[in-house]
């Protein structure tokens, strides 16, 4: 079966969700441009968005249907040639409308389990929960009228227990889409021991197709981007609880974010970080994770304080910022939650005086989004870093330490051989988290 | 002609513009020129009649019959005639010369003419659809996505077959730096903000035919704009009534009209052959020579066509436009300034006031009424040209001024 013939029918679990809807997107666009081709005519293609809650397939669709319009908007050159054949469609605007017909023609929304039996790839992008994972993959391969492909999207859990547990033979693979699937550009590709290198090369190729940036990681809990990420922000809320000595907690998280932010030059703070991932999220990836660690407690009971106050961050469903850590007014943080009076305070009450505390940036510092357009980054960065630790401010000192450990947490997964490289590595922080430049460098 | 006036051209390179914020709309342009010019002229009682130029409002804005906003601009105008004409992006300079025919027959001492487009209503892939029309309708499968930039691409893909690539490339980047630089001494033109350093860089970008058209890039093209014109078109009686001096003022001497069949491609892609006769139409009805010409606004809806416009006009030899530009000809330092305030690349493109527009800057030019952008125009070529053009070199109207005496 050829790559074609596989995605003439797939399935997405989870379809409705933040990932899910991404991945059923990007697939529905390749499945129908596959469709348009003259080889494949009259060939039917089935898309099935599986998702247990029926009250959000409509949303998904109405989601669908305005990415599709944005995306054929953008190839409207390749689309006139697509339908150059028929007569009837003479302006852009129709061809883009037809165009939306038949990509959400293939796209079948359900809720339920069975819709997916006959399927030839399955698209898992469900709660990041192993026993719920391995329960479905399960009912599916024992109930499939084929021998499906399975691509799960965790970003922490062993791709070769679950392929073990749910007795796959090895046609799992971790396939790891970054949030929102439909920017970001950088996929995880996880090749358990005993993955069929068949549905690796198909994941290769439809990644590609798909205009992704594919980083090979090996098969170990939490892979590149969370292996760098969980311990980079429990770096964050170390310093800062360290802080918490001499400054208020809202002080001290306010410094934290502000220097990841700022001193580091990354697009955001590690504490907006956490929140935009979700508070909830990242301490159960921690919590997936650890037990996989030798020597190292990946653990955070202030992020277990927050979830029992009911402060978890994450999405709203029309993709904006929920409160967690900061407060947010129109994507913007505005205010600082205080842990012991269960309030936010906000930030114009207690920002000039942490910035005086932690002094001045170097005079050489510049934007993250200047930084990413800058053309020499190299000469720019050696300078600023230089000047940076030559500096003897609050500021300076704990960023440099930051940036130390963050290179530390780098190279400790090529050591590990997580990561098959260092520029593995940096090219996950870079685009993965839209760093201007990797942790592993020589600047630090 | 009397009493000019621009708008700004909004759209892309504004910073006041943001595609999804409320902007003015066809009425407030509308109002806002006409009313510039009566407040010039004395008010609408001077004024006979109205013309409109408007290319597409019925599609970009679905407003048709935009004649009925001449009392909309003062209550003076109400029950005067008021027309509206359309040729495509030739629009504009066809209502200035429907004002001068009316002018010619005694039929009006002053003629009000405003020329408007408002184009950013729509996504550019949906405007294009839009500005298509300004081809054969029947074309338009067979046509790019991007209908107009193919167009123009297919003449620069075979130019640069027959005269070589690199030179022509080099003469485009050039005539897009000249516009933008020009555009920065206008305050009206879109391009007034723009504060790129490297200009030729971004000239020279390779065309992306995947994205866009395969000889085209983005900096080639005229810009998607809203704006409108307005200019008072009078006869020396309608001078005397305006109470206007005479050093104000510009003499039409002549104009030129060609119109090439819309159905037929063109008969050498490698040149603008109705533009030649326009231009050639409207020397003889002015009774001038070339040489006597000292500032052109020529359509330069996309680089190549500034180019071929050169050699149209006879400066150039063909063949040799990318020189005579490369050579600075057409530069405001040059023998023979094109496009002083940015043309269509630089100032902006609202499709139907761009003849009217070309008017108010030649107007301010002559007149010396051009701020920043002013140049010395030399006793021995005292004349001002202009040169619109509607669809690939299907409707074309030049016109020839000169400071009045």
């Amino acid at each position: 079966m050829d790559y074609a013939e596989r995605l003439q029918n797939v399935s997405v679990l989870g379809a409705a969700g933040k990932m899910g809807s991404g991945i059923l997107l990007l697939t529905a666009i390749e499945m129908a441009d596959l469709s348009l081709k003259p080889e494949n005519k009259g060939k039917h293609y089935v898309l099935n968005a599986m998702d247990l809650s029926g009250e959000a397939l409509p949303g998904l669709m109405r989601y669908l249907k305005s990415q599709v319009l944005k995306a054929a908007e953008k190839k409207i050159v390749a689309l006139r040639e697509a339908y150059a054949e028929r007569s009837d469609l003479i302006t852009n605007e129709q061809i883009i409308n037809q165009y939306i017909d038949d990509v959400l023609l293939v796209v079948r929304p359900t809720t339920l389990l069975e819709a997916t039996y006959q399927s030839h790839i399955i698209f898992e992008a469900i709660k990041e929960d192993p026993a719920l994972k391995t329960k479905i993959f399960r009912q599916i391969n024992e109930n499939s009228t084929v021998t499906p492909w399975f691509c799960t999207n965790t970003s922490s859990i062993p791709i070769g227990e679950l392929d073990k547990k749910a007795g796959l033979d090895g046609r799992l693979l971790g396939v790891h889409f970054y949030n929102p699937p439909a920017v970001q550009k950088l996929v995880e590709i996880i090749k358990a021991d005993h993955t069929q290198p068949e549905l690796v090369d198909f994941a290769n190729t439809l990644a590609k197709n798909l205009r992704k940036i594919v980083v090979p990681s090996a098969d170990f809990a939490g892979f590149i981007g969370n292996g760098h990420f969980m311990r980079d922000a429990l770096h964050g809320i170390h310093e800062a609880e360290a802080l918490t000595e001499k400054y208020s907690f809202t002080q001290s998280v306010y410094m934290i974010d502000k220097i990841t932010r700022d001193y580091l030059i990354r697009p955001m703070g590690i504490f907006q970080l956490v929140d935009y991932v979700g508070i909830d999220v990242c301490s159960y990836i921690m919590s997936v994770m650890n037990p996989y660690l030798k020597d190292e407690d990946l653990h955070s009971s202030l992020l277990h304080k927050m979830i029992e106050l009911g402060v978890k961050g994450g999405q709203n469903a029309d993709g904006s910022q929920k409160d967690g850590f900061l407060k947010y007014e129109k994507g913007r943080p505005v205010a600082i939650f205080d842990v012991n009076k269960k309030e936010y305070e906000p930030i114009s009450s207690l920002q000039q005086e942490c910035d005086a505390e932690l002094g001045d940036a170097p005079s050489s510092w510049k934007p993250w989004k200047a930084l990413v357009g800058d053309r020499d980054k190299d000469t720019f960065l050696k300078g600023y870093y230089a000047e940076m630790k030559s500096m003897d401010n609050p500021g300076s000192k704990l960023a440099v330490k930051y940036a130390r450990r963050s290179k530390e947490i780098g190279l400790k997964l090529v050591e590990d051989k997580v990561a098959f490289s260092n520029e593995d590595v940096n090219t996950v922080l870079l685009t993965g988290f839209f760093h201007a430049y990797g942790p592993i460098n020589e600047y630090v | 002609m009397i009493a000019g006036y621009n708008t700004i051209s909004m759209g892309t390179g504004r910073k006041e513009f943001h595609p999804k914020k409320p902007r003015p709309d066809l009425e407030d342009y509308i109002k806002e020129a006409g009313q510039a010019v009566l407040k010039m002229i004395g008010g609408a009682e001077k004024v006979d009649e109205t013309v409109f130029g408007n290319f597409i409002a019925s599609r970009f804005n679905q407003q048709a019959h935009i004649a009925g906003f001449a009392p909309y601009i003062d209550e003076g105008l109400r029950y005067k005639p008021s027309v509206r004409v359309e040729g495509a992006c030739g629009t504009g300079a066809l209502a200035l010369t429907t004002a001068m025919r009316s002018i010619l027959a005694e039929t009006a001492e002053v003629a009000l003419v405003v020329g408007v487009e408002v184009q950013n209503s729509v996504k550019a892939v949906y405007g294009a659809d839009i500005l298509a029309a300004a081809g054969w309708a029947k074309e338009r499968k067979a046509g790019h996505a991007y209908f107009f930039p193919g167009k123009f691409s297919d003449r620069a893909k075979a130019y640069t077959e027959k005269f070589g690539a690199e030179k022509p490339r080099d003469a485009m980047a050039r005539w897009y730096e000249n516009a933008i630089e020009n555009a920065r001494l206008c305050p009206t033109a879109q391009e007034y903000h723009n504060t790129t350093k490297d200009l030729i860089a971004c000239g020279i970008q390779k065309p992306n035919p995947k994205g866009f058209v395969d000889s085209l890039n983005f900096f080639d093209c005229s810009k998607v704009s809203d704006g409108a014109s307005a200019i008072a078109v009078v006869s020396e009686e309608g001078l005397k009534r305006c109470g206007i001096d005479k050093k104000d003022a510009v003499e039409i001497l002549g104009f030129g009209q060609a119109e090439e069949d819309i159905t037929k491609a063109p008969e050498e892609p490698t040149r603008l052959l109705t533009t030649k006769v326009a231009v050639q139409k409207a020397f003889e009805s002015a009774g001038i020579t070339k040489e006597q010409v000292g500032t052109v606004e020529c359509h330069d809806c996309f680089t190549i066509a500034g180019i071929m416009a050169t050699e149209a006009i006879g400066f150039a030899e063909y063949g040799k436009g990318p020189d005579f530009v490369l050579e600075g000809h057409t530069s405001r330092k040059g023998s023979v300034p094109f496009n002083t305030t940015g043309g269509l690349i630089g100032w902006g493109h609202p499709t139907g006031a761009t003849g009217v527009h070309q008017a108010v800057t030649l107007w301010e030019q002559l007149t010396g009424k051009a701020g920043d952008a002013q140049i010395e125009l030399q006793p021995e070529k005292p004349f001002g040209l202009s040169i619109n053009m509607g669809g690939d070199d299907i409707s074309v109207i030049s016109i020839v001024y000169k400071k009045a005496e």
